[in-house]
């Protein structure tokens, strides 16, 4: 009996025993992915910690859609789990308009946030306040193989258009054992294919939306420039083109499998690797190509971090991020882990600097790639949205996943491209109705 | 009842051991076919965790050049053993919680029941016909009013109470089968409740609660959802390091493959250690 009485508090003495919580100093908790940039700034750990003594790092790293789920919640709940926050240019003008991120409008004198690329910073801001600091950011450009271009006398031009592209992925396709003309994202989601294909709408002249919020994705524009890309993949892709994404198609390029690539400007350093590609001796880079305007026709995306207005660690948060996005951030990954490693796109002096632009010759070519983006301007007709690759309203995920999945289902052949996008544009008129955006 | 029967037909003529013969054969081919089948993703992944990462991505192939290059780079990043005693933590104290519990509930169920018994059990099971993001908001919230939001105990209450149902269920078909004459020879002797409980039912029933006990074990190991969504880093388990592996940017099946190999390898050298325990456990009580 009596251990019966005791029962209770054992248990409870117990279970308080093997779930010790030990907290130190200020720790600021990083939310996270797990890309290239990201793991060397969790390695240089120390270097921020020697440098701020009173601060200590935790960092949670998380596969993308998990991290912004987790974060949607903590933030929507006042959980105040996280200190400093990994989203992109998608979510930090809606998120900020909600009131879940910090202002940084007392950035320290010395953080030089005049050096920043306009484009991205305009992306990160809300009312020309930013809300989040960029820690690298991206365009899309062409990468094609050099050698088979002058095997088969191809010159590239200075600015392809999609016609040369189709007629010289044509030639190369099946030129060796198992070349794929051309690789292109195929993988259904809105950051996967939808990124690309919106990029190729635009070129098109086509657009999201009319100034009313009226989807337009049946409209001429859109039927041609997702007809061209199906009989492109379909022609001269490789095999199961709908399943590759961004990964997928950098494994194909890296190893040669393909001639013609068009994808983020941050691939270049993985593929001028020569420990990560075959093809880095070979590596040609040209801007995105373009049909009927340039308009839109390469993306703007940055990964930024950030600080949840629910964070109560504010101050050593903003410590963290003025560092891992300053200039001295920029040289230590230079000097430490090689100049082709360091953060691209977010500053004006990394392009600057002579040893960066020595290292990574691909370096002009993304720079100008991002200052040409407008996300504020981003289709030949006006259009009541901002972003190039998205539509940064809290709809557009869902939408962009689903406009996405019926346009793989037209890739593989399930539907025709006038019925995929037939059935995306009802969808979406339902969504943006039931949203408020039009009227029923 | 198979390999019973054939054994007691053996003798009788040799046209007849043949057929004994083949057959006992084709079940042990089938036998073996399952089991590849079941193996073959965690042989593949354990493969692929040798592979350079642009090997992981290539056309399948047997043949490759083994290399420790990806299980360098997940020593490299990240504390394994942080994460690995979370989990053995979490593991264990909930499934000692869960048997602590379960134990007088399946008791009370199995030799006291009353006309409503069978409804509770069903009723216990429904509860895990709910999927678990349904809940996922309210237990958020209960979580971060009362402080429990990355924390051990807070993993622990949860696992205990999502392997509740499975383990009453378990331990209450493991009690039914038990004859009641042994509990009643000790009632007379003089046992009160708990010692006939401590002294003759546990000790009677030890193999199927320690498969229960296993059972348990595996499951909190390998649960992803809550440790995912309730933990950030202090009490994040093995399942919560995986998930870190994956890039949107980037080849990470290899280095993927080697964290998931090591998260699994302690739970799978248990079940390797007490799989004779575990077959025992769940097979007590099928053949009288």
């Amino acid at each position: 009996m009596r251990l019966a009485r005791h029962l209770p508090v054992t248990t409870l003495a117990a279970a308080i025993a093997i779930s010790g919580h030990a907290q130190a100093q200020t720790e600021i908790t990083v939310a996270t992915v797990n890309n290239n940039d990201m793991v060397i700034m969790q390695s240089l750990t120390d270097a921020f910690e020697e440098a701020h003594p009173d601060i200590t790092l935790d960092w949670v790293v998380l596969e993308e859609n998990v991290l912004r789920q987790r974060m949607t919640t903590d933030i929507a709940t006042g959980g105040g789990q996280f200190d400093v926050m990994t989203i992109g240019t998608y979510e930090v003008p809606i998120w900020a308009e909600r009131g879940w991120l910090s202002p940084l409008d007392n950035l320290p004198d010395d953080y030089n946030e005049g050096d920043l690329l306009a484009s991205v910073r305009d992306g990160l801001s809300l009312d020309g306040t930013l809300h989040a600091l960029p820690f690298y950011a991206e365009s899309s450009m062409m990468y094609y193989r050099k050698d088979l271009f002058e095997n088969a006398g191809i010159e590239m031009s200075e600015q392809p258009t999609w016609e040369e592209v189709r007629e010289w992925a044509g030639e190369l396709h099946g030129s060796e054992d198992g070349l794929a003309g051309i690789c292109l994202r195929g993988k259904p989601g809105w950051g996967e294919n939808m990124a690309f294909l919106t990029t190729l709408v635009n070129t098109y002249g086509g657009r999201w939306f009319d100034e009313e919020w009226n989807p337009e994705l049946n409209s001429e524009e859109w039927v041609s420039a997702i007809q061209f890309y199906v009989d492109l993949l379909n022609d001269y892709g490789p095999p199961g083109a709908s399943s590759n994404g961004f990964n997928e198609n950098l494994a194909l390029f890296s190893r040669g499998n393909c001639a013609m690539w068009v994808d983020a400007t941050s691939a270049a350093g993985k593929l001028f690797d020569e420990n990560e590609s075959d093809v880095a001796d070979s590596l040609g880079f040209a801007p995105a190509p373009i049909a009927e305007t340039p308009k839109g026709s390469h993306w703007l995306w940055s990964w930024a971090l950030a600080i949840p207005a629910s964070s109560e660690k504010q101050e050593a948060a903003l410590e963290f991020i003025t560092w891992a996005t300053s200039e001295e951030y920029i040289e230590l990954v230079g000097e430490t882990q090689g100049w082709t490693s360091v953060p691209p796109g977010t500053r004006e002096s990394t392009y600057a600097n002579e040893q960066y632009t020595e290292a990574a010759p691909f370096a002009d070519f993304v720079l100008n790639a991002i200052k040409e983006t407008d996300p504020n301007d981003s289709t030949l007709k006006p259009n009541p949205y901002v972003g190039v690759q998205t539509v940064n309203i809290p709809e557009f995920q869902s939408i962009g996943t689903q406009v996405g999945q019926t346009i793989a289902a037209a890739l593989t052949g399930d539907t025709t491209v006038e019925q995929a996008l037939d059935n995306a544009q009802r969808a979406t008129e339902r969504t943006m109705q039931r949203a408020g955006y039009i009227e029923r | 009842m198979t390999t019973l029967s054939s054994k007691t037909a053996a003798p009788r003529s040799a046209s007849g051991w043949r057929s004994a013969q083949a057959k006992r054969a084709m079940i042990t081919v089938l036998g073996w076919s399952v089991a590849l089948v079941i193996f073959f993703p965690i042989f593949w992944m354990i493969l692929t965790g040798f592979k350079t990462e642009t090997a992981a991505i290539a056309d399948p192939t047997l043949i490759f050049s083994p290399t420790l290059e990806s299980y360098q780079a997940v020593q490299a990043r990240s504390g394994y053993t942080r994460f690995a005693l979370n989990s053995v933590a979490v593991a264990f104290g909930s499934t000692f919680f869960a048997l602590l519990i379960a134990i007088p509930c399946a008791y009370a169920m199995a030799f006291l029941p009353t006309k409503r018994t069978k409804g509770t059990l069903l009723w216990m099971l429904s509860t895990k016909m709910l999927p678990s993001v349904g809940v996922l908001v309210p237990i958020y919230l209960i979580f971060r009013d009362v402080g429990l939001l990355d924390t051990r105990t807070g993993l622990i209450i949860v696992y205990t109470l999502m392997n509740l149902p499975i383990v009453v269920w378990m331990l209450y078909t493991f009690f039914k089968d038990m004859p009641k004459d042994i509990l009643e020879a000790g009632r007379m002797d003089g046992a009160s409740t708990l010692q006939e409980v401590c002294f003759l039912l546990l000790p009677l029933t030890l193999p199927g609660i320690a498969s229960t006990g296993l059972l348990s074990v595996i499951l909190s190991w390998n649960e992803a959802f809550w440790s995912l969504n309730l933990t950030t880093s202090s009490a994040a388990p093995l399942t919560a390091y995986i998930a870190s592996f994956s890039s949107p940017e980037g080849l990470f099946w290899a280095k993927l493959s080697a964290a998931s190999t090591m998260a699994i390898a302690p739970i799978l050298i248990l079940g390797w250690m007490t799989q004779k325990q575990m077959v025992r456990g769940l097979t007590f009580g099928a053949v009288k």
